[in-house]
């Protein structure tokens, strides 16, 4: 058991709390820095795909799970940055301007979004951004002249200011980049004023408005970064895959970030992370037990859905707050030991509440 | 004539729409949840049907009859394993779990070997039959999904209203607390709401196999299902039937008269409106949350 000794306010709100965080960060971070000399290629492409995920994950956490908005249609976003990137891209730009006109772009339709927010919530929310995701799937795929409608569009590859980074290492190192500084932004972000807004929105909204927080200009806030950070990952993804057509953009792939997000864990940035190597990593696992499988199951295409599916009804039921509420608990438990109880993290059993009157 | 011709073509499939939108209402006033496994449920139902003909070499009235009560038991297993454990958490966990549930149902049924991936008509009596009034031509498909959507409406409206059990249900659904101070068995209420939403989605299913086909993604239409459902107010019964209507004349019309891209797009842009303009529907109450 690690006890804090406190001497200065500012402690609470430090980055790392304590020596054990900067060590193990610093490890991680050098792994990440040595890993395109320590795996081999393929799996290193899924790694930057770890990367852009978790940028998109963070911008849905920060969303989903600390501001208590959801997004059905975050797909639309990460597609509008897609396209962005690509278009402008193409048309000889270099690729950090690229990447603010796809931030700042996605920004913008997220406000759009996030206007109807403001007046609805709870299952109306996700229909409305459900519908908004629907409809800019459709605009991406009939405005022919510029995403090129179903076909699709192919993207070149990054040009820093002259200098293109088409190896796979070099774009891994680009990823790893922004995502330290999406992360990092993100984490200073929550522990400032603005952060707590609006974690305190997610709490209760009567209670927040109450103590002096604008709703409106923080759930836009709040739809506006979310956005933009959904949008840099969709420029990346548009880099990564070197091709994009507007079904990659559409109510599927929303589900998939919103899963990401729970199974990773509601409410922690370790969450997006969580949920991104999962996502990234669950379809490898599938495909390296197919063999051992019989033929009837391992070879049915259906086995992806059917597993996924039950992992998320699994981690609704038993574990709802995701992979990292999983660590929380082996945590404690080597913390305590022996004196680890069953119900330390019991749920609490609450009253059904309506929602009908919030 | 021709306007005619679509919005009878509109009102054909806007009863689909409602009818999986009634299930979605149904369970949502009984136990404040959204279900998004609703278009599955109209999948299975279909698949159901399908094998009660193929399989069983059963007559279109029984198997219909038999994948109906089917749905039901299924739907009432489906409360009692896995929705009623994680009742009274945060509605969003709910609404995972039924994406999950969703996720399963398409999984499962797409790895039954040599079914799952095919797309199967099935086989009815009425199939490919016209009427013809006039210049007006009926197809007697779609005059069978309005007739069965409307009997089976009759039949909710009547147990809602008279029946004890309908009361009963009518009762849990405005206050679960109170309902259960009065000697209502809520928790056994809310199980027989979903095998009556999964019953009914099974009719919707169904009714829509012979228009369309059977098979393992007929279940994305239950998305569309979601705009009737808002349009016509969460909480309103015959409100779910009225969006239904909308939304499907609204995408015949659109379908015909506007550009391409905008029938698929129509019945979202309704439901954008109807949020900005009216958050709560044609029908759904307004209320205020007292601190």
């Amino acid at each position: 058991m690690r006890f804090i000794f406190k001497t200065s306010y500012a402690q609470d709100i430090n980055l790392a709390k304590h020596g054990g965080h900067v060590f193990w960060y610093s490890l991680l971070g050098v792994l990440l820095l040595a890993a395109p000399w320590l795996v081999a290629e393929y799996w290193l492409a899924q790694m930057t795909f770890i990367l852009i995920y978790a940028i998109v994950g963070l911008g849905l956490m920060l969303l989903a799970g600390f501001t208590g908005q959801f997004s059905l249609g975050h797909a639309a976003f990460l597609g509008v940055g897609a396209y962005t990137q690509a278009v402008l891209t193409n048309a000889g730009l270099p690729f950090p301007l690229a990447l603010v006109c796809a931030a700042a772009l996605s920004a913008t339709v997220g406000v759009v979004v996030g206007l109807p927010a403001l007046r609805v919530k709870g299952i109306y929310l996700g229909m409305a951004t459900l519908s908004f995701g629907f409809i800019v799937e459709e605009v991406l795929a009939r405005w022919e002249k510029v995403t090129g409608g179903n076909a699709g569009i192919h993207i070149k590859a990054p040009n820093l200011f002259g200098w293109k980074i088409d190896s796979g290492e070099g774009f891994y190192f680009l990823c790893l980049v922004i995502t330290v500084a999406a992360t990092l932004g993100i984490l200073n972000l929550l522990r400032s004023s603005t952060g707590r807004a609006f974690v305190a929105i997610r709490d209760s909204e009567i209670s927040a408005q109450s103590m002096g927080i604008h709703l409106a200009r923080y759930k836009t806030l709040s739809f506006a970064l979310s956005a933009a950070l959904a949008g840099v990952g969709g420029a990346l993804y548009a880099h990564k895959l070197q091709f994009i057509s507007p079904d990659q953009f559409n109510i599927i792939q929303s589900i998939d970030l919103l899963l990401m997000v729970v199974i990773g864990g509601l409410g922690s940035v370790h969450g997006a992370f969580l949920g991104a190597i999962f996502l990234i990593t669950m379809p490898q696992v599938i495909s390296l037990t197919k063999d051992y499988l019989p033929a009837v199951i391992g070879q049915a295409p259906g086995l992806q859905a059917v597993v996924y599916g039950a992992v998320l009804v699994a981690f609704v039921l038993f574990e709802p707050m995701g992979l990292y509420g999983r660590w929380l608990k082996v945590r404690a438990w080597f913390q305590l030991f022996p004196f680890y109880r069953q119900g330390m993290f019991k749920r609490q059993k609450s009253f059904q509440k309506s929602d009908r009157l919030k | 004539m021709q306007f005619l011709q679509l919005v009878i073509s509109g009102i054909a499939q806007g009863c689909i729409y409602g009818l999986i939108a009634l299930g979605f209402v149904l369970i949502y006033k009984a136990t404040e949840t959204v279900s998004f496994a609703q278009g599955e449920l109209m999948m299975l139902g279909a698949f159901g049907g399908l094998a009660g003909m193929t399989m069983m070499g059963l007559p279109f009235w029984a198997a219909a009859i038999s994948a109906i009560i089917a749905m039901g038991l299924f739907g009432v297993l489906l409360e009692r394993i896995v929705i009623r454990p994680i009742l009274g958490q945060p509605a969003f966990s709910i609404v995972m779990l039924t994406i999950g549930i969703s996720y399963v149902a398409r999984g499962l049924i797409t790895m039954i070997p040599n079914i799952g991936t095919e797309t199967h008509t099935l086989p009815v009596p009425y199939k490919d039959q016209i009427w013809k009034l006039g210049t007006l031509v009926l197809n007697v498909e779609q005059m069978v999904v309005i007739a069965a959507t409307a009997v089976l409406c009759a039949g909710l409206f009547a147990m809602f209203r008279y029946s004890k059990l309908g009361m009963a249900m009518q009762a849990s659904s405005q206050n679960q607390l109170a309902a259960y101070y009065m000697g209502i068995p809520v928790k056994t209420l809310n199980g027989l709401v979903w095998g009556l939403a999964a019953a009914v989605a099974a009719v919707a299913g169904l009714l829509l196999a012979p228009i369309t086909f059977v098979h393992a993604n007929m279940g994305f239409i239950g998305l569309k299902a979601f705009p009737a459902a808002v349009v016509g107010g969460f909480t309103s019964l015959p409100g779910a039937i009225v969006g239904g209507l909308v939304i499907g004349i609204v995408e015949s019309l659109s379908g015909f008269y506007l550009p391409d891209g905008f029938k698929d797009t129509a019945a979202y842009v309704v439901v954008l409106i109807m949020l900005m303009v009216k958050p709560n529907g044609l029908f759904g109450e307004t209320l205020r949350k007292k601190v």
